[in-house]
């Protein structure tokens, strides 16, 4: 009689194919031990993930955070469930954005990722549709009918005139109602709030009901902070592991410091979500820093650190990281879906960039694909870059147009500030800061 | 958008602005240049034509990827050297390898003239420099364990970056003192961006040699070690330096 194998084992070996946990030496080594794995996994009650961590209480502090914010009350209706009865019950009628939302505190990474890989496209694209996360700042971004957008303007020198030229061009095709974010190239407290001087004298000057946010380090955002600059969002990559996480320069006693400081600027209008987080598939096998875990749950319970912080936007950068983690188009679009579901399942306010690299097995056809999925899941954002050529990243994500053809597909609208300030006026005049 | 504003805008970014809408997608000409782009980059990771045309000593290795497939799936095996691999006996003061890495047509391209550019340099400093070593499926790693069985006291690496939409042939220089299998990325420096239009040869192998005697000098690279304000002479230098940069070849 074989040992009953550990969750962390049924996880992985359960996990549909990707390339990340084959590097890892995790994955299922055949189809059939894949769906064997499921199958069992399927059985396995949901109380006993209350009890048997991936990685010990003792040794992580993600993991600490996942158990002591465990809310047993909203737990109980689904408490006598199996994994697989669970996914019965998200694909039946009692699941829907009322008991979806009262759940979502009661549920754990490791469960939402459990029922994910049990479950289809067709199953991750409809469980996710039936939440509804809605946040706020300057404006309500995931509200029913509605697709939103991240000005990426990125520039390869961080030249102001550069940024602005995209920025221009992205509000100009109705973009830009999730944030207007930059990745800068420098990472100076300098440069970093240059950028956001820049962006917050043009949106005051046209009066725009959105939020700006550079992606440097959050503790290169502190000192920004701390010199007057005009922080909006607080930005983040985080992971599921307190190594991964230690490895990207942050703790959860970091995160509260930056969080506190950025809640005290009170700079949101009409709500106080501040926090901007970004994770992926992948990273914590690249930074060393995985437990023998699949890539999959380490990725949701990244979510577990993030709904800490009530963001506004969550996002899973989902082609970037390469082949060796998501090989081609087919892996990199389950991911998508599965990162979607989780993230919402979780309670987060899910966008995903739709993207890949020019390494991977995947083209625009995948990106459509994915992006398309992602919409009539009800996914709360996309990326938008000028011709989905990101000319600093070099990668390729969703263009502008690539969101203009997916609120034409479903009748969907930018955030309803945003849209009110869209159409006020049509003959506005742009100036170039020289 | 008014064609001034238009103009105005353009003048100020590479980025894809300004595109015209068919309804609200892409018009034809700007999807197929974009799938242009897309393919010319997909065709320079895949190349298998074009050697570098470098002068003797060269030695040519493998790395342990069988293939294109292995080395994009298992970055593992491109870090170090096929099993039967012989090379000379050092020691050397500089190693020098040229890996394909992402993009063989970086190495076709550029990587000639930055070796003979380097050697020059490299004479003129009374260095010992080693046969080029020319590695096939090669990840910016693979330098690690070629110095340290040449032992040389810095390797200097060459490698394919990986094409972007823009550049399809950028080459890459990572610096490592001390090589030893298991060094860190951390442990390296980088000059990126390689390229006609991009960073031009004779100014990469002039902030190449003058990071090779800083490391030599000060006996590291990596974070620590930064580059003189005086050799980033060229418009492109902040670009080249970016953080973004390293994990485009690795």
């Amino acid at each position: 009689m074989p040992s009953t194998p550990t969750l962390k084992t049924l996880l992985a070996h359960a996990s549909p194919l990707r390339s990340g946990d084959v590097l890892a030496g995790v994955a299922a080594n055949t189809e059939q031990q894949r769906v064997r794995a499921q199958m069992e996994l399927a059985d396995v009650p949901l109380r006993r993930f209350l009890s048997e961590a991936v990685i010990p209480y003792e040794d992580d502090e993600v993991t600490r955070l996942i158990i002591d914010a465990h809310d047993a009350a909203a737990f109980a209706p689904i408490g006598h469930l199996t994994v697989g009865g669970f996914r019965d019950w998200l694909l039946s009628p009692s699941a829907n954005a009322t008991t979806l939302a009262a759940l979502a505190p009661g549920l754990m990474p490791e469960i939402v990722a459990a029922v994910s890989k049990l479950m289809r496209v067709q199953d991750l694209v409809l469980a996710a549709s039936k939440c509804r996360v809605v946040t706020q700042f300057r404006n309500t971004l995931g509200l029913a009918g509605r697709f939103a957008t991240r000005i990426q303007p990125n520039h390869p020198t961080d030249d102001p005139r550069g940024i602005l030229a995209s920025t221009i061009d992205g509000l100009l095709l109705g973009a830009g109602d999730a944030v207007i974010g930059v990745n800068p190239v420098a990472e100076d407290v300098g440069s970093v709030s240059t950028i956001l001087h820049l962006l917050d004298r043009f949106r005051q000057q046209y009066e725009i009901p959105t939020q700006i946010c550079v992606l440097a380090h959050v503790t290169t955002q502190q000192r920004a902070m701390d010199g007057g600059a005009p922080v909006d969002l607080l930005f983040q990559s985080i992971g599921g592991t307190e190594a991964l996480n230690r490895s990207f320069g942050v703790s959860l006693s970091l995160l509260d410091e930056a969080w506190q400081q950025t809640l005290e600027l009170r700079r949101g209008t009409v709500g106080d979500n501040v926090t901007y987080f970004e994770t992926g598939q992948g990273s914590a096998l690249s930074a060393n820093a995985h437990h023998g875990i699949d890539q999959q749950t380490l990725e949701a319970r990244a979510y577990a650190v993030a709904r800490r912080y009530r963001p506004l936007l969550v996002n899973t950068v989902v082609g970037f990281i390469g082949p060796e983690y998501l090989y081609n188009g087919k892996q990199i679009t389950r991911a998508g879906l599965e990162d979607h579901f989780c993230g919402k399942l979780l309670g987060l306010p899910m966008g995903c960039d739709v993207c890949f690299t020019n390494h991977a097995e995947a083209d625009f056809d995948d990106l459509d694909t994915l992006l398309t999925l992602l919409a009539t899941a009800g996914c709360n954002y996309v990326m938008g870059v000028p011709g989905g050529d990101d000319t600093m990243l070099s990668y390729q994500s969703t263009s502008f147009h690539d969101a203009l053809y997916v609120r034409q597909l479903l009748g969907l609208k930018p955030a309803p500030e945003f849209e009110e300030w869209l159409t006020r006026e049509p003959e506005r005049e742009w100036r170039m800061i020289s | 958008m008014a064609n001034d504003l238009l103009t105005c805008l353009r003048a100020v970014t590479d980025s894809r602005i300004g595109l015209e809408r068919a309804g609200g997608s892409l018009t034809t000409r700007d999807w197929l240049a974009l799938r242009a782009a897309h393919a010319a980059a997909r065709d320079a990771i895949h190349a298998t034509s074009g050697q570098p045309d470098i002068p003797p000593p060269v030695l040519y290795v493998h790395s342990r990827c069988q293939d294109r497939q292995q080395y994009l799936l298992r970055p593992d095996l491109g870090r170090r050297l096929a099993d039967d691999t012989e090379l000379p006996a050092g020691p050397f003061d500089v190693a020098l390898v040229v890996a394909d890495g992402l993009s063989p047509l970086a190495v076709a391209h550029h990587a000639g003239p930055l070796v003979g550019a380097l050697r020059n340099l490299l004479a003129e400093a009374q260095l010992t420099v080693s046969p080029v070593i020319q590695v096939s499926q090669g990840r910016v790693a693979i330098g690690d364990e070629i110095g340290e069985r040449l032992q040389a006291r810095l390797v200097v690496l060459l490698i394919g970056e990986r094409p972007g939409l823009s550049a399809a042939d950028s080459l890459g220089v990572y610096l490592t003192y001390a090589p030893r299998v298991g060094r860190t990325d951390a442990e390296r420096n980088c000059i990126s961006n390689i390229r006609s239009g991009g960073l031009d040869i004779a100014l990469a192998a002039r902030r190449t040699m003058a990071l090779v005697q800083a490391a030599l000098a000060r006996q590291l690279t990596g974070v620590e070690l930064k580059e003189s304000a005086q050799t980033l002479t060229a418009p492109t230098a902040r670009l080249a330096e970016s953080a973004a940069a390293p994990p485009q070849a690795e």
